[in-house]
């Protein structure tokens, strides 16, 4: 299983904090959003409507990691504490 | 001491806390605040959501690498999330050493980096009810490019 969290606007644009992915079928950061985009109608055009950034097991990484069973993927917009 | 809470903080305990030995000499520290207006639209409150266990791994990552520039003898990092108000303190990062120079120096890159990096979201509501995201700014990825050519 791989654990997917959406954070702040994208959360709220999907209307889904979290969701559980069967791992098998999916061996890569790009499999996972290419199945997330078909998981609902509009998704797809949420997941691509700009760039949102990604975090693999809590550290931010821009490159197509390989995933394993018990991975953390969140996807969530340009940060903006402080 | 890193610390994401909802609870509000105290300038004069963290000073005290921070003011730990003998040989410090210098205390800088930086509080930021929820202002009244953000991009020309009045605000009247904040709520800020962060992706919990992420957000202390990033701030302790941003204070350890502070740590191996600067000569730090304590450091404090706190940030709130829930719902906040007008005035209300949002985060506060506090440096000991023992010259001013790293605690100025530190302090600021903490800042720097907290914003561009550690996994906290702002949602403003104005005046007239509206609800916004707060979107990220390119002057604070820009603040990032000067402690990259040091």
């Amino acid at each position: 299983m791989i654990k997917v969290l959406f954070f702040a606007k994208l959360s709220e644009q999907l209307g889904c904090r979290e969701l559980t992915v069967e791992s098998d079928s999916i061996k890569d950061c790009e499999q996972l959003l290419q199945y997330l985009c078909e998981y609902k109608d509009d998704w797809s055009s949420i997941l691509n409507a700009q760039s949102w950034l990604k975090a693999v097991n809590q550290s931010m990484t821009s490159n197509n990691v390989v995933l394993n069973d018990g991975d953390e993927v969140a996807f969530f917009p340009p940060v903006t504490g402080g | 001491m890193i610390s994401v809470q909802e609870q509000d903080f105290n300038q004069q305990v963290e000073y005290d806390r921070l003011k730990c030995k003998t040989s410090i000499g210098a205390i800088v520290t930086f509080t930021g605040l929820v202002r009244d207006i953000n991009a020309g639209q009045s605000v009247s409150d904040l709520s800020l959501e962060h992706y919990p266990g992420m957000t202390e791994k990033c701030l302790t990552d941003i204070v350890e690498q502070a740590k191996t520039r600067w000569n730090i003898i304590a450091s404090t990092v706190i940030h709130r999330v829930g719902q906040l108000t007008i005035s209300d303190q949002i985060v506060f990062v506090g440096i000991a050493s023992q010259h001013r120079g790293d605690a100025f120096a530190a302090c600021e890159f903490i800042m720097d980096y907290l914003k561009t990096e550690a996994p906290f979201w702002k949602k403003e509501t104005m005046i007239n009810g509206e609800t916004k995201w707060v979107d990220a700014r390119e002057t604070d990825q820009q603040a990032i490019s000067k402690w990259q050519h040091k």
